[in-house]
């Protein structure tokens, strides 16, 4: 299908994004790489009266490690996450999810901000975010401000972005240094959509899982911290930890049901990707 | 405001258009430059025959707006064929029976090219895997990894 017809406008600078979205609110979106948003336009499941389109803004790319974390510009593409040697050392829970997202065509146009700004329930980064505690950059006419993972992701394509801000970056914070990471999903073909997918983060320490954190793709509306399966796990050895954290998972998810899979399948599925990452880390050296 | 001017470079010619916002690369490419090399499928990103060039990267043109490559340098199957760029994926493809009714191809030999570009001798786990945004409804897949390995060694 095609578009429905709407106007489309290059941003020089952010000055002139902020006052598209003051003048045109909801009748305007955000265009960064497109891949969710071009694909929903034609679709017609949206059908804005603006596009501003972003990609201009030079200052929203760009890796850099900072004091806070690993701080990535909201441009930035999943190709260039995928090849970061800073990803990889400072932020390894994205870099091993970066493989699992969409196919290499759209890797190489879509961007870290537009995944998170969309928060698809479906889509990896919001879960990897959550687990890794990271921190999300906003940029509005009325200046900046920092919100947590844990309250930016509001619900279903819902965020704490305000109609006229913009995701500027996400930091990451330093992993602690005995966190390990797992990183996994379950989907009909690689590339597609995950049925299920689980970022994962945890500590060993003389041979006991410690602080797990664990979020969920499309165990919800939005990515869920398991905070029960986690506090199930806390102390025990691997092999425990992966069971108990698995049966205490329905207390955690909620999982849509649909034609691709029921809500009881994905509620299994998550807890056989839970039993998995848990016995990955205990066993990785 | 809905009609763009465009300039942009396309198989290495300036060009200059307009076209209404809402234009994806593929029809603007198909339909006011007429070049119908480039095939819109889905439309909606999942089955990657509009698969074209643009900066040095493989994209879905469906999912890319025309009006957001000013600028940019675009390559399609008709440019990768006068240059000579894809000429040993093309003869490997007809050698082992990697396309038959064609709709997929020129997205597969664009989405190839950039595989073989940046991996010298891949194995055919990582053609399976670079290639898994492409759809093929005749061929069931074995040709083509073929066709893409013939290629890669030649």
């Amino acid at each position: 299908m095609k578009a429905a017809a709407f106007a489309y406008l290059r941003a020089r600078n952010i000055g002139e994004v902020f006052a598209a979205l003051a003048e045109h609110g909801s009748d305007a979106r955000v265009l960064a790489g497109g891949q969710s948003l071009i694909a929903a336009l034609n679709l017609r499941l949206s059908e804005p009266r603006l596009l501003v389109d972003i990609t201009g803004l030079s200052e929203l790319r760009g890796i850099v490690v900072t004091p806070a974390g690993l701080r990535i510009g909201a441009l930035t593409r999943h190709v260039e996450i995928l090849r970061s040697a800073e990803v990889a050392r400072h932020a390894p829970l994205l870099a091993q999810a970066v493989p699992h997202v969409a196919h290499a065509a759209i890797r190489n146009r879509g961007t870290i901000g537009g995944s998170l700004a969309l928060s698809d329930p479906a889509a990896e980064y919001p879960a990897v975010a959550l687990a890794c505690g990271a921190v999300m950059h906003l940029h509005g006419p009325d200046g900046r401000r920092d919100v947590p993972a844990e309250a930016f992701f509001r619900g279903l394509y819902e965020t704490a972005l305000g109609e006229t801000e913009l995701l500027e970056a996400v930091t990451f914070p330093p992993p602690p240094a005995d966190a390990r990471h797992a990183f996994d999903e379950l989907s009909r073909r690689h590339g597609d959509y995950a049925l299920v997918g689980i970022a994962l983060r945890a500590g060993l320490r003389d041979g006991l899982v410690r602080n797990l954190r664990a979020a969920f793709v499309n165990g919800g509306l939005r990515p869920v911290l398991a905070t029960s399966a986690a506090a199930a796990a806390e102390g025990l050895p691997p092999a425990e930890a992966a069971e108990a954290a698995a049966a205490a998972l329905d207390r955690d998810l909620d999982p849509p049901g649909d034609h691709h899979a029921s809500a009881a399948m994905r509620l299994h599925l998550a807890r056989v990707l839970t039993r998995r990452a848990i016995h990955s880390i205990g066993s990785a050296a | 405001m809905s009609e763009t001017i465009l300039r942009l470079t396309v198989n290495g010619e300036a060009v200059e258009a307009t076209a209404p916002a809402r234009t994806h690369l593929i029809d603007f490419l198909r339909e006011r430059l007429e070049l119908t090399g480039s095939h819109a499928g889905c439309e909606h990103g999942v089955c990657g025959a509009c698969t074209v060039r643009v900066n040095g990267d493989a994209v879905r043109g469906c999912l890319v707006l025309a009006a957001a490559c000013e600028g940019a340098e675009v390559w399609t199957i008709e440019g990768l064929t006068a240059t000579g760029e894809v000429a040993a994926l093309q003869e490997a493809f007809r050698e082992r029976n990697a396309l038959q009714c064609g709709f997929c191809t020129p997205g597969m030999i664009v989405a190839a090219a950039e595989l073989l570009r940046d991996v010298k001798s891949p194995t055919r786990e990582e053609i399976r895997d670079h290639m898994s945004g492409n759809y093929c409804r005749c061929t069931g897949y074995h040709a083509i990894v073929d066709a893409i390995e013939t290629a890669s060694r030649a």
